[in-house]
């Protein structure tokens, strides 16, 4: 579930209000957003790939929240094991989805 | 337009959804003149199971035999249901169309070069799919759940309403000389990765305007999860054996994939997951393959390939299921003038059997449907002008009281204890179907009876709840209409083999009472 919004990193760009898809965040009033409806939160982690400067960060418990604070936590992890956004021209996380048929041919090869 | 609060859409097609489907069948009526506007409960480009997975496509090249030998394969499977015609429509329709997602999708080449053009990310591929959507001229509004069709004077669907909850807010009727319902499958809101949206709506809709459903018995199929989360990405379990609490390896069952003894081990306890087994290639090449995976791992400062990890099964209903809208025409008609059904939302029979059609024939079936749909739709030429009306006005049950949220959600877990209960669904008799069917009863009369009222963000809840249930109520009938065992709809309480019998498919129907029928397979 959605946990934390880093307001030290956050630009107020506002993306994350807008391609959530389960509508979770409002605008705040600073410009920041608000977590308005955090339970609704679908735990699909899409709103860190949107997200340029990693200031969100979803914890992978989709039950509960976990009060954690900044320091608790690394993001950006997902955006850039993923080459989106800033990390596209990165040759180290380029995306090598089309390896997925062979591993599970590999998987079938050993049973 | 906005007139007294409400505000009015015009458009040659409507596509409601922008998942997979959704999204192809908007491109396809775009790029040939079409007004069209897409409606979307979340967000185009985030909503639905596919965006953040990664669908490959079946994927058969149009050389001699091959897609030939590629049907034959899949009837055998489909034990009686498949039919041979729409396997081939479904793969040559794919073949021809996909390669066009790379004016907008970064290919990248594998290690000899090569670019395997079937095999997209999700996050990546929706959010070409919008781009592509958009550049074509597609109106594109987000955040903006249906909750109803809307007919013409002569009863055809010519529209929807629903409500805006960004941009222009607010409610709003569409009117569209043709509706294409995209809505996905449900899954119960179980913790399936991306389908907390897939509640069934486009199921209800469909049904208050006269559509009927096929194969809906074949919604009893689970997927491993890290213990409470989300992440249902399967490439890596297949490597994966599963210990008891007391530590005993649980046997895969004789179907192979089914998890009947996983989930028989979690209704006494924990469940451990061994990942030892995986490559050293494949632990090192995951991150780059499918980036969420690891998440939950590395979040929760687990080795998952060091250390035994707790794990869960979440319900995939009908999306990884089969069953959805009959499809009462070649180009996905349902048999209700004007409206269309495309991807999960439609039941996939004649293309996968009673088993599931996985990512390739589901993300095949996604893609041809709502790309030769939006065509036929195009070409019956059907313009919408003319005051419109709801189908049926759900609302008008009320009692005028306001509505309780804590109700609803009860109702919500009472549907979903039935539903998602891993056990008892994989394993089916007659006797653990009519308590289901009672307990579904029960939250039916619940419902009916209970107020409306209260928000628009209420409604939508309310909406989905009845959706939820409508859906829960078809599974169940068609389940125990069907008394053989037949692919992922097993019961244990079988007398016949379904090879004695005639294959048939199970027919459901009905939002006040729930009704099933037989009907026989023409050979």
């Amino acid at each position: 579930m959605i946990e934390l919004i880093l307001e030290a990193q956050c630009t107020a760009c506002g993306e994350c209000v807008t391609i959530c898809p389960s509508n979770v965040f409002d605008g705040g009033p600073g410009g920041v957003p608000v977590l308005a409806r955090q339970q609704d939160c679908q735990t699909c982690f899409l709103c860190e790939l949107y997200c340029e400067t990693d200031a969100l960060f979803v914890h992978p418990d989709a039950t509960a929240t976990h009060d954690l604070t900044a320091i608790d936590v690394a993001t950006g992890d997902y955006r850039r094991d993923s080459g989106w956004g800033s990390w596209a021209e990165d040759a180290q996380y380029r995306n090598e989805h089309w390896r997925m048929g062979d591993v599970f041919a590999l998987a079938r090869s050993r049973t | 337009m906005n007139e007294g609060g409400l505000h009015h859409h015009q458009s040659d097609i409507l596509v409601i959804g922008g998942g997979l489907s959704g999204c192809w069948a908007a491109l396809t009526a775009a790029r040939a003149g079409a007004r069209v506007l897409l409606l979307e409960k979340g967000y185009c480009g985030t909503s639905g199971v596919a965006a953040p997975a990664g669908p490959g496509h079946w994927w058969v090249p149009p050389l001699p035999g091959a897609r030939e030998e590629a049907v034959k394969a899949r009837l055998d499977k489909a034990q009686g249901l498949g039919e041979a015609t729409w396997m081939h429509r479904i793969m040559a329709r794919t073949w021809q169309t996909l390669p066009d997602i790379g004016r907008h999708y970064q290919y990248e080449p594998d290690d000899s070069g090569r670019i395997r053009l079937n095999a997209l990310r999700g996050p990546e591929y929706l959010r070409a799919l919008r781009t592509y959507c958009l550049a074509a001229g597609v109106q594109i509004l987000d955040h903006s759940p249906v909750f109803g069709l809307l007919r013409d004077k002569a009863g055809r669907v010519a529209g929807a309403y629903g409500v805006h909850f960004q941009g222009a807010l607010g409610p709003y009727r569409a009117q569209a000389g043709a509706v294409i319902l995209a809505t996905g499958g449900c899954a119960f809101q179980s913790r399936l990765l991306g389908a907390a949206n897939n509640t069934g709506d486009g199921h209800l809709m469909a049904a208050q305007a006269g559509a009927q459903f096929s194969g809906m018995e074949f919604s009893s199929i689970f997927s491993i999860v890290p213990h409470n989360t989300t992440m249902s990405r399967a490439m890596i379990y297949s490597f994966a054996r599963y210990l008891d609490n007391a530590g005993q390896e649980i046997a895969p069952d004789a179907e192979g994939q089914s998890f009947l003894g996983v989930a028989r081990a979690l209704a006494q306890g924990r469940v451990l997951c061994d990942l030892s087994a995986a490559p050293e290639t494949v632990r090192a090449q995951l991150p780059l393959i499918s980036p969420n995976v690891m998440l939950p791992f590395r979040r929760q400062g687990i080795d998952p390939f060091q250390e035994r990890f707790p794990i869960d099964l979440v319900g995939e209903g009908t999306i990884r299921g089969v069953g959805g809208i009959r499809l009462k025409g070649e180009n996905w008609q349902t048999g209700v003038p004007g409206l269309y059904a495309t991807g999960d939302v439609a039941s996939r029979e004649s293309v996968t059997g009673p088993i599931s059609g996985g990512g390739a024939v589901n993300a095949a079936w996604a893609l041809s449907s709502g790309c030769l749909a939006a065509e036929a739709a195009l070409a019956e030429g059907h313009v919408s002008t003319g005051e419109l009306e709801p189908f049926t006005d759900n609302e008008a049950c009320s009692n005028g009281q306001n509505g309780s949220d804590s109700r609803e959600k009860t109702i919500r877990k009472q549907i979903q204890a039935v539903m998602l209960d891993a056990p008892t669904q994989l394993s089916r008799n007659a006797g653990n179907l009519r308590a289901a069917r009672n307990a579904l009863e029960n939250c039916h009369d619940s419902l009916t009876y209970s107020a409306p009222g209260g928000s628009w963000r209420q409604r939508q809840q309310r909406r989905e709840t009845q959706a939820l249930l409508a859906v829960a109520r078809w599974c169940t009938a068609s389940a125990l209409e069907r008394t053989e065992t037949l692919g992922m709809h097993r019961r244990e309480d079988a007398i016949t083999k379904a090879s004695d019998v005639p294959a048939y498919h199970v027919i459901s129907s009905g939002l006040e009472h729930v009704q099933s029928r037989r009907e026989a397979v023409h050979a």
